[in-house]
């Protein structure tokens, strides 16, 4: 796919200072060595044509239209793969080279579709511009053999494969040799026979994963989005950054007035380099889904039909119910929930607008139930609650350790990054109850997988420190000169403890003492080496510790602080670190200062102009308990579906029935507002302005490119509620916002709408020390000081098998889906993943009678659902695994309360359960159809009806 | 708020706090640590309702450090009353 809006030199940037001069067509130029003479040409401003060619991939001179002539050299060489040398004279045009090109595009053409008038790419293609470039007037070859007859795939939802206007430059497979690593594209047949084929299959049936690398690397219109054929073609373009995961790709919403017509990655976006993922890349029809809600709503009971009302009588009476419940019940009985979904400046209002206008610090966000151990993990043993990398920084390391985290699926942008690195030699490491995609696919193997038992991350990481400590493969310098030495030794000498080897632990992990043994040497020893973790590690009740052993691991190795090393957090939703850093924990104020210093308490009141609680509010589990003691009865929950993703659905469906007040801020009507009697419409990312933080600390703007559907962005909303509050908000844009921040949030003195639209983005610390930002942080000392290494004793869950739950379920996110599934379900990427299913191993299935596709009770101690069951060997025998992304699948009315002992976040990843063949949906499943069924009766007449979760 | 699970969240707090520290000045340490993570991290209505339970009588359901860390930072843990 071509673009206008973007240059393309041809071939890939080279490293290093510009040394190597050169004379192209009379302009003297300096480029790197190892730089092509195409790239040269083109930074000296003259385009050399091309078709096979172009940045994101390396040259591979198959099309022959670049060739150049090189004064003292023979022949005309392709410039794509040819390297400049010092003082080479180029010729770019000549009589010869014109001839040359004319011939090869008169080939080209010459079995070609003659239908640009007609074509969806007409206008924007580089076949159609090469041959005007190379002055193609005729074609001399009449009729002969040919492929315009070849077929079309239309398998994909998204784009389609038009084989008789393919050139076979292999830029597509390339792309996804390259850029993804998926190797699902290959040339079939030589010669003429040559095709394109996705493995001999239809694109849907291959192991295509719809990342759009291919159709971003296509020339023609062979690989073209659906909605461009459409739609026809964008005429303006707005970068702005993805709504979906903690990546935060940046993008260029490509539009026709306020219709989007594609989204495409953006190639300087620092976060991904121009890839995408099928979510970012093709998953934003949901943005003009018909479940839209646009207009306020509001009833005084889950059971009455919904009342629209202008936003002014929301708002007022959401405000007069907040008020009343206050007075009867005290201060503290309201509270709000940011959203990681929202922006950083929506997430700070709300957090503003508990502390400031509800008075109170009952404020809270979905990082309790996945980061929150993170935060304390870190800030406790580093001193900041963050990561410590850039994304490029993997690309210079040498064995990476991926914990608990399947980044392929939840995080496909770095995970290709993380592939291209493993390709070129980097050793991986996996620790993971689930064989995950990393641990063996095309051209990846993991050295060692630690499939480890759900539960025992402690054990397996004190038991790799073990080795560590005990082989004295220790960084004695590094821990000398950076770390505190008494909290080093204690340290030292608790994991040194012959029940912390990996021979004692193997019993309690279930993995191979020799394995453990040879992964903590090849951490240790074989240079760079970071560590990536995701849920898999926050998600347990021992999260938090599992995060400072962690941390731990990276000082003892000295692997933090520099390139290629570090402790990576890969957070789930796309602004889950910025709601973390813009004070959305009941404890913390922005930049994570606690609600009890007195200095940072001061700087607020003085700012907000009242008086601020200086005791910690209630946490969202918290919230739940204090529902059920009646000491809580009003919640504003903007962005979250709590519902739906919080554990132990019983409990939430109780807590949340005793509200008396639940005000609901979102662009559906999900399973939290379903129990609301406010409904404020929300906005998506495409309407309004802000910012999001990814799991880079990398803050990146969100730019408007059509208007509130509901007539106001989500921060606008949050104002109009603070108003009715009687707390004044007076904000004109969002950009007065971050500049509040920026005043009051050391972290954030030196960002500003005007030098992130300057620098494209930046990674916080952002201030005078570092004043365009922080790629790595922790180079020089911690930011606590010395690195503190804590003790971590290993605690069983109380999740423990037995007789009546004898196997352990995990969950997890698939790639296609995005976390409650609130926006993919509404894309056409159900086609992937239409239902969560259980996997469960070949040999329990067996004991229990149980074939592939059969209808299985999921069965714990606090409650029953169904699905279907995949028998697989991705689990290990005692496992099961299952995803939450389809409402009515139930997955958290069987996962429990259990929580990590530091933040309260959720044990997602450990519940006790049986399995069991049924012929029907539980009792669970039949209540909730039935409760989804009278609230889609209580929705005013809508333009399309909303079956469960809005297929 | 549920005592038996401010009881349970209490002891897991004990048991990251308490395990490297079995008497001496470590062991104060330790209950310091119990204590001040109970106030920097819990709503006041909920360490009231802890402290409660521990007048109750529950203190066999706590782990001896977490009742210990309870009874000895009393006044840290206690909400101030405000207007």
């Amino acid at each position: 796919m071509y673009s206008k809006d973007t240059i393309d030199f041809g071939t890939p940037a080279k490293p290093g200072a510009a040394t190597v001069a050169v004379d192209i067509d009379g302009v003297a130029v300096n480029v790197p060595a190892g730089t092509s003479v195409m790239r040269a040409a083109m930074e000296a401003g003259i385009a050399v044509p091309k078709l096979c060619a172009t940045d994101s991939l390396d040259a591979f001179g198959s099309c022959r239209l670049c060739v150049v002539e090189i004064e003292g050299k023979r022949g005309c060489p392709a410039s794509c793969t040819t390297i400049v040398e010092p003082g080479m004279k180029v010729h770019t045009q000549t009589p010869k080279l014109a001839q040359l090109r004319r011939g090869v595009m008169e080939l080209y053409i010459s079995d070609h579709p003659l239908d640009c008038l007609t074509c969806a790419a007409n206008g924007n293609c580089e076949l159609q511009n090469m041959a005007g470039a190379v002055g193609l007037r005729e074609v001399r070859y009449g009729e002969g053999a040919n492929h315009l007859d070849a077929p079309t795939d239309t398998s994909n939802p998204y784009f389609s494969f038009d084989a008789s206007k393919c050139i076979v430059c292999s830029r597509c497979v390339r792309a996804c040799d390259e850029v993804q690593g998926t190797f699902a594209l290959t040339v079939l047949g030589r010669g003429f026979d040559s095709k394109i084929s996705a493995g001999g299959k239809p694109f849907m049936d291959s192991d295509c994963v719809s990342c759009g690398a291919c159709v971003q690397a296509c020339p023609t219109a062979t690989l073209m989005e659906k909605s461009v054929i459409q739609l026809g073609q964008p005429d303006r373009s707005v970068v702005t950054t993805c709504a979906y995961c903690g990546v935060g790709c940046s993008f260029r919403a490509e539009m026709k007035g306020s219709q989007v017509v594609r989204m495409v990655p953006n190639k300087d976006g620092h976060a991904n380099e121009g890839h995408s993922c099928v979510k970012g890349r093709f998953a934003w029809g949901y943005a003009t889904h018909p479940d839209r809600i646009k207009h306020p709503m509001i009833r005084a009971s889950i059971h009455d039909p919904w009342r629209e009302v202008s936003w002014d009588e929301a708002v007022t009476y959401a405000a007069s119910e907040f008020r009343r419940i206050q007075a009867k019940y005290g201060r503290g009985a309201v509270g709000g929930i940011t959203s990681s979904r929202c922006t950083n400046e929506e997430t700070y209002l709300v957090q503003k607008l508990v502390r400031a206008a509800f008075g109170n610090n009952n404020v809270d966000t979905c990082a309790r139930v996945c980061h929150s151990p993170t935060g304390y993990g870190l800030k406790t043993t580093l001193g900041e609650s963050a990561g410590t990398q850039d994304f490029e920084s993997v690309e210079h390391a040498d064995v990476v350790i991926v914990m608990g985290a399947n980044p392929t699926d939840a995080h496909p942008v770095f995970a290709s990054r993380l592939k291209q690195r493993l390709i070129a030699g980097a050793k991986l490491i996996v620790i993971d109850p689930r064989k995950t995609d990393l641990v063996s696919s095309p051209h990846i193997r993991a050295a060692h997988h630690l499939q480890l038992r759900p539960g025992t991350n402690v054990a397996m990481i004190n038991s790799l420190a073990h080795v560590i400590v005990t082989e004295n493969r220790v960084d004695e310098a590094y821990v000398a000169a950076r770390c505190e030495p008494a909290d080093f030794a204690r340290w030292r000498e608790f994991v040194a403890l012959p029940k912390n080897s990996p021979e004692a632990m193997e019993a309690v992990t279930g993995v191979p003492a020799a394995t453990a043994r040879a992964a903590a040497r090849l951490y240790a020893t074989a240079g760079n080496g970071a560590i990536y973790y995701g849920l898999g590690v926050t998600e347990h009740s021992q999260g938090s510790t599992t995060v400072m052993g962690i941390a731990n691991l990276a000082m003892a190795t000295g692997n933090i602080g520099r390139t290629g090393v570090g402790v990576n957090p890969l957070r789930g939703q796309n602004n889950v670190q910025g709601s973390c850093d813009m004070g959305s924990f009941p404890h913390e104020f922005p930049g994570y200062r606690h609600v009890s210093d007195d200095a940072t308490r001061q700087l607020f009141e003085k700012a907000w102009g009242v008086a601020l609680d200086n005791e910690p509010g209630l946490r969202i589990p918290n919230m739940f308990d204090a529902s059920l003691d009646a000491s809580f009865r009003g919640m504003y929950v903007q962005g979250e579906d709590i519902a739906h993703s919080d554990p132990n659905t019983h409990h939430v469906e109780a807590a949340l029935s005793a509200l008396e007040c639940l005000v609901v801020h979102d662009i559906f009507l999900n399973e939290t507002a379903k129990y609301a009697h406010v409904f404020l419409p929300g906005a998506s990312f495409l309407e309004k302005d802000g910012t999001f933080t990814n799991a880079e600390r990398r803050i990146s703007r969100v730019r408007k490119v059509m208007p509130p559907l509901a007539g106001k962005a989500d921060w606008e909303g949050t104002v109009a509620l603070a108003a009715a509050l009687g707390y004044q908000m007076d904000y004109k844009h969002p950009s007065e916002i971050m500049d509040e921040i920026a005043r009051l949030t050391p972290t954030f003195h030196g960002v500003s709408y005007a030098k992130l639209d300057e620098l494209g983005s930046i990674q916080w610390p952002c201030n005078d020390a570092a004043p365009t930002g922080t790629p790595i942080m922790h180079e020089q000392a911690f930011v606590r000081g010395k690195g503190r290494f804590m003790v971590t004793e290993y605690v069983a869950t109380d999740e423990k098998v037995g007789p009546r739950f004898p196997l352990l379920l995990t969950t997890g996110r698939i790639l296609t889906q995005y976390n409650v599934g609130a926006q993919t379900r509404r894309t056409d990427n159900v086609a992937w993943h239409s239902e969560d299913t259980l996997e469960i191993h070949p040999h329990d299935a067996e004991t229990r009678g149980i074939v592939h596709g059969d209808r299985v009770a999921l069965r714990s101690r606090v409650g029953e659902t169904t699905l279907h069951a995949r028998v697989t060997e991705r689990v290990a025998p005692g496992v099961v695994y299952t995803t939450f992304h389809h409402p009515e699948s139930g997955a958290n009315v069987v996962t429990t309360d259990n929580s990590d002992w530091a933040t309260n976040c959720p044990e997602y990843k450990v519940t006790a359960v049986e399995v069991a063949k049924v012929m029907s949906v539980a009792a669970w499943q039949a209540k909730f159809d039935e409760f989804h069924r009278e609230q889609m009766r209580h929705l005013p007449a809508r333009p399309a009806s909303s079956p469960k979760g809005g297929r | 708020m549920d005592a038996g699970k401010l009881i349970k969240m209490a002891n897991d707090i004990g048991r990251f706090f308490a395990a490297p520290a079995a008497a001496g000045p470590a062991r104060d340490q330790a209950l310091f640590g119990i204590a001040d993570h109970i106030k920097r991290f819990w709503d006041p209505r909920m360490r009231s309702a802890i402290l409660a339970a521990l007048d109750a009588g529950h203190a066999q359901a706590l782990d001896e450090p977490v009742a210990a860390a309870l009874l000895a930072h009393r006044t840290l843990l206690t909400p101030v009353a405000k207007a």
